[in-house]
């Protein structure tokens, strides 16, 4: 009973990120037209934005000791934080909150680095074919990393969360469970909850605000929003740079569970575009019914009982999930007719 | 008339010879002379060997720590520098000239981390570039896969970072050596030492990466662990590259086991230890006893990936920065100064590989893989960190101190990651060569 | 429109070009640093493996996703025929090619029930679970990680039964004593690009290929008409899974190891990568793809500091330093980077793809200088929408 609750819980927090990465493509899909392999390259930007700001905000203040010196012969560095040396305790604090503060800068830069990538070069693939669309942004995803890679090296980067949110709580004691039976990572039970936040907060932009609405009216029918005179290619910038932010927000949250490298982006690629196609393309709430059930299904696939009828199951389900619920339903769990299909 | 029409084994390039020759005679066939004695023998003033490092993937920052080591020895070899170990190495032959007085040079490729890729950047080290040595790499499928084509195409193979019993049990070759340690001697390294530190009653619970370096380590660490008297609860596979290992520690916490020991190498290493550690297992009591986490495999990359998880967690390693003998501390001096930092263990072995290749050449006073490999087995040396050394002739593999390590707990400088608890010493890891099968063969000139 | 009787003559100079340049390539690589065997084989091998990707993505629209498990099938199969039969690579091919076709037919019988993205998300799922189960627990029968190797223990029948079975060096596949390595390799696998080069060229022009062209173009209408389009993608299909494993069987002639990493998501998107950028739907323009992708990834990725300043020693050492300290970002470690501009700059720049941004510049240059009529040189298919 025990494990299947914490493989409920494990399958939700992956849920969570899974659907994160998966509602910017769909949006950019679905409004958009375009089939964006960088999608991944913005997650990777987003986790190396609560980098940036770890490394800007604990920039340290070097001071050699003259009277110590390394086995190769020079002084050795002494290095505190010039936040440190500057506000004291104060600076402690900031700097053990980076990740959560890092979010402060990563919204504004998704957002230019959305509106960058949008008006640079994917507005002049909206009426290209979606063969060119995979080459030209598959080509700024590899430029995109390797440009990190340059910069931060290949090696993982690890980011610590805020002390406080080290360790894990035992929340099977809440609902009567012996002390330590359940007991889950604080941090990650903070992912669940922002990603719960954050696409509640897109799903009420779109549905609440006269912006929103004109993007799902786009999403449905694209030629006739545009024959009504509105101008969608104006907000098709802005909808981007909305992607951008889910993305990069999901990368930000993501780094202390999974310290950031370079390549992280591509790891997530291949899975991200089962998730948006498993839940139906152009479809938001399909993307995220989708990410929690292959989330969900993934926890349970890696239960050693499990694994020991089917070995290797935990290898391939998300995959043989996608096959079958393609088969079963054409367009995925909640597709519409005729988007990307023919 | 089966043998009228087999021809005597060609290597590579001779086959290429008769009908590039037919065709234009190209530059890079016609120099294949048919009477070389063997293949890529070096007919101008300098010899070319092959540094094949990954470059691109999760080892880039790996690969790239190796290409300084290469660039070191070569510059070292050539007399340049301030001579590293070749100040400390024992017996040495090498003059500071070169090898047998020809200058070193090389060549550079990327693996990729992928044997296909691997063995295409070799075979063109071979075959266009004239490589004599194949040296690199940062993980055992590749070592495996480029230690057979180096076999077959006749040209010595010096494995750098390869920890898998394969490389030199049942996949060794005659052609290929290793000095990097291995699944085997971690466990026979780490085992004594996790008895001090944890007792003999001990239940485990290990986690794997699914492809077979994890499995012979965990093979080797279940029968070290077991010799002691500790159980082993459960061997749990987990998918190369899974990211998010959830799913694989929440079993650990009920399970009854009280040590997690994860048989994974790289990223799956630094994400399953971060992940771990922040499921609070380190805070744990389990049957009366601090629950712990044992890295059979260490590395200082991987250390700094993983942060502040690694501080107390025991592993094992080939070699670290901060030993003080006179060998390990030439290397780190020169390398420091050229390099800023200190090197990492993939970057001494392969230093390492390369000043041993070259000794051997100097020794037998020939490039010729035949005389190079029976210079180099049973080979004894010192003075190149990790004490005396032996090329042992059975199965090509080193043996020497083994480092056990821990996660320092007050690191002194970002690099000071982990601490030497013990060095143990070669005839504590030494096993019987037989006991992982395979056949060496016989050395292959490539004509 | 040209007639059909020039395009069969246009046909005959394409490919009589296209031989020479192939069988030529052991003296004009040279120069380029690309003139060693193993380079040019996989110019050939990669070749015939995106010259039938282009079959089915160039032809029917549809975007597989899943190629590289049929190229890994193939070489399974291959290296399998080669430890139980033995050495001789015909066997070996002939296997390849039909368990691969069998198995692009299941896939593809199942997969080919969805279009567009959907069908593209199928057959990366297939490929994806061949990866990952070839990799960990089919490691009985792939070798996994290591790669599955022919070794002088396996029976290996047919050698035996000749006399060939006890071998002394390393087992390379022959043809009577000919060994598939080096420039032999390289011609055998020349053979067969040509041969599928060949019946490319065949398909293209046939009933057959006008069907498949019909169903990119709107495949709804095709169904309006009363006729069903499914058997004919499924022949493409196949006939492309056959290409693949007929490349994957190669790669293990010219080297007998099969690794899993063939079938990765990864060597699925190189062969779309290579037919996209090379010109999807025009009969070169894979091979060209093909052949500039394996180029940069052997080529630039060995160039180090030291090839570095040997090339730009002759400017002043200031200049040089900085050149080749930006040079150096491109080259080696950084050859990806090279990659991804290059994909975006061709893209951005020749729609089309390389083969057509050729012809557009023939075109200008004709209009310029006042002749008329277009080149009959390519197969004359603008790649359209994937829609």
């Amino acid at each position: 009973m025990d494990a299947i609750l914490l493989q409920i819980l494990n399958g939700l927090d992956k849920g969570g990120a899974y659907a994160l990465i998966a509602l910017g493509l769909t949006l950019v899909f679905g409004t958009l037209g375009v089939v964006n392999f960088a999608h991944g390259a913005l997650f990777m930007l987003g986790a190396f934005c609560a980098v940036t700001v770890n490394q800007v905000i604990g920039l340290e203040q070097v001071t050699l000791d003259p009277n110590n010196l390394t086995p190769w012969g020079t002084p050795v560095e002494i290095r505190e934080p010039y936040i440190v040396s500057w506000l004291g305790d104060t600076g402690h604090l900031i700097l053990d909150y980076s990740v959560p503060v890092s979010i402060l800068a990563a919204i504004p830069i998704m957002i230019v680095i959305g509106f960058i990538m949008e008006r640079g070069l994917i507005q002049f693939f909206y009426k290209r074919p979606h063969a060119e669309q995979i080459l030209v942004t598959f080509g700024l995803a590899i430029v995109l990393q390797e440009i990190i890679k340059t910069w931060f090296g290949a090696n993982p980067l690890p980011q610590s969360p805020p002390t406080a949110l080290r360790s894990a709580a035992d929340i099977g004691v809440l609902v009567g469970f012996n002390p330590g039976e359940i007991v889950y990572p604080y941090w990650r039970l903070v992912y669940f909850v922002f990603s719960a936040l954050v696409i509640g907060g897109v799903f009420a932009f779109l549905q609440l605000t006269t912006f929103g609405m004109v993007v799902r009216a786009g999403m449905a029918d694209r030629e006739t929003v545009g024959l009504l005179g509105i101008d969608i290619e104006k907000r098709f910038t802005l909808v981007f740079g909305l992607a951008a932010v889910v993305a990069g927000l999901a990368g930000v949250m993501y780094t202390p569970i999974l310290p950031p490298d370079y390549h992280m982006g591509m790891d997530f690629l291949v899975l991200s575009f089962v998730v948006v196609v498993v839940g139906g393309m152009g479809s938001l709430p399909g993307a995220v019914a989708a990410g929690f059930l292959l989330g969900i299904l993934q926890s349970f696939a890696s239960m050693t009982e499990v694994k020991s009828i089917l070995p290797g199951i935990d290898q391939i389900i998300i995959y043989l999930v996608a096959v079958v619920i393609l088969l079963v339903r054409p367009r995925g769990l909640l597709g519409r007719k005729g988007v990307m299909e023919g | 008339m089966v043998d009228f029409l087999n021809p005597s084994r060609r290597g590579v390039l001779k086959g290429g010879a008769a009908i590039g020759a037919g065709l234009a005679a190209p530059t890079i066939f016609s120099s294949q002379a048919w009477a070389a004695e063997y293949l890529n023998k070096p007919t101008g003033d300098t010899v070319t060997f092959g540094f094949n490092v990954p470059q691109t993937g999760a080892y880039a920052d790996e690969g790239a720590d190796e290409l300084r080591a290469y660039q070191l020895a070569v510059k070292h070899l050539n007399g340049e520098g301030d001579g590293g170990m070749l100040n400390t190495m024992k017996p040495l032959t090498l003059q500071g000239n070169g090898v047998l007085g020809k200058k070193v040079a090389f060549t550079t490729g990327d693996t990729q981390t992928k044997s296909d890729a691997a063995r295409a950047s070799a075979k063109r080290m071979i075959e266009k570039d004239g490589a004599l040595m194949i040296t690199g790499g940062s993980s055992s499928g590749v070592a495996i896969a480029v230690q057979s084509l180096c076999q077959e195409a006749g040209v010595i193979f010096m494995a750098g970072l390869t920890h898998s019993n394969d490389t030199t049990g049942k996949d060794k070759r005659r052609n290929g050596f290793r000095h990097f340690f291995n699944a085997y001697m971690s466990g026979a390294a780490l085992a004594p030492v996790l008895k001090e530190a944890y007792g003999s009653d001990r239940k485990a619970y290990h986690l794997t990466a699914d492809y077979t370096w994890g499995w012979t380590q965990e093979e080797s660490i279940k029968n070290a662990t077991e010799a002691l008297g500790w159980e082993t609860v459960e061997a749990v596979r987990t998918p190369l590259g899974a990211g998010d290992f959830s799913q694989y520690i929440t079993p650990v916490l009920n399970s009854g086991a009280d040590v997690l020991i994860l048989n994974h190498y790289g990223k799956d290493m630094v994400n399953s230890l971060t992940q771990a550690v922040q499921f609070g297992l380190r805070d744990k009591q389990v049957n009366g006893k601090q629950f712990e986490i044992v890295v059979p495999l260490y590395s200082r990359l991987m250390a700094q990936g993983a942060g502040e998880n690694v501080k107390g967690i025991f592993g094992s390693t080939n070699w670290h920065w901060s030993l003080q003998d006179e060998g390990s501390k030439a290397f780190v001096k020169s390398f420091g100064a050229e390099y800023g930092f200190p090197p990492s263990q993939a970057a001494h072995t392969c230093y390492v590989q390369t000043l041993l290749y070259a000794d051997a050449c100097e020794r037998a006073g020939t490039f010729m893989p035949c005389g190079v490999v029976e210079a180099l087995e049973g080979h004894e040396f010192d003075g190149m960190g990790n004490g005396p050394t032996l090329y042992r002739a059975d199965d090509h593999q080193c043996f020497k101190k083994v480092l056990v390590v821990k996660g320092n707990e007050n690191p002194t400088s970002q690099f000071d990651l982990l601490e030497v608890v013990q060095e143990v010493p070669a005839e504590a890891v030494t096993y019987d060569a037989s006991i992982f099968g395979g056949e060496l063969g016989d050395c292959n000139n490539g004509v | 429109m040209t007639t059909p009787l020039a395009t069969a003559r246009s046909d005959l100079i394409l490919f009589g070009a296209f031989t020479l340049a192939v069988l030529t390539m052991p003296i004009w690589l040279v120069p380029l640093g690309a003139g060693y065997p193993d380079l040019m084989q996989k110019f050939a091998i990669y070749g015939l493996f995106a010259i039938g990707f282009n079959i089915l993505f160039g032809l029917t629209g549809y975007l597989s996703f899943g190629h590289a498990a049929f190229l890994g099938v193939g070489s399974y199969t291959a290296v399998w025929s080669f430890k139980l039969l033995g050495m001789n690579p015909v066997p070996a091919l002939l296997l390849a090619i039909l368990l691969s076709g069998l198995f692009a037919w299941v896939i593809g019988f199942v997969s080919l029930r969805r279009t567009g993205i959907y069908f593209s998300i199928l057959t990366l799922a297939f490929a994806q679970m061949c990866y990952n189960l070839a990799y960990s627990v089919l490691t009985p029968i792939t070798n996994g990680e290591t790669g599955l190797r022919v070794l002088n223990s396996d029976p290996r029948a047919l050698d035996h039964l000749t006399g060939q079975g006890v071998v002394d060096g390393p087992l390379v596949s022959n043809i009577f004593g000919l060994e598939m390595n080096g420039l032999p390799g390289f011609y055998f696998c020349a053979v067969w690009l040509l041969i599928g080069m060949y019946v490319s060229i065949r398909i293209f022009r046939s009933p057959f290929g006008l069907m498949l062209r019909a169903i990119k173009t709107n495949q709804t209408r095709l169904n309006y008409t009363g006729i069903s389009t499914r058997p004919y993608a499924l022949t493409a299909f196949v006939i492309s899974g056959m290409y693949a494993g007929l490349a994957g069987a190669l790669l293990c002639v010219t080297d007998p190891l099969a690794g899993a990493e063939r079938m990765q998501w990864t060597a699925s998107g190189e062969v779309v990568l290579m037919t996209i950028l090379g010109g999807a739907g025009t009969l070169l323009g894979p091979v060209i793809g093909a052949g500039l992708i394996k180029y940069s990834e052997n080529i630039f990725s060995a160039f180090h500091e030291q090839t570095l300043h040997d090339i730009f020693g002759f400017l002043p050492d200031g200049v040089e330093g900085v050149v080749v300290s930006v040079a150096g970002l491109f080259v080696g470690e950084g050859w990806h980077l090279t990659l991804g501009l290059l994909f975006m700059v061709i893209v951005i720049f020749l729609p089309g793809g390389l083969t057509s941004g050729v012809r557009q510049l023939v075109q200008m240059a004709r209009r310029s200088s006042g002749g008329s009529g277009r080149s009959g040189g390519d197969a004359g298919t603008a790649p359209q929408a994937a829609e």
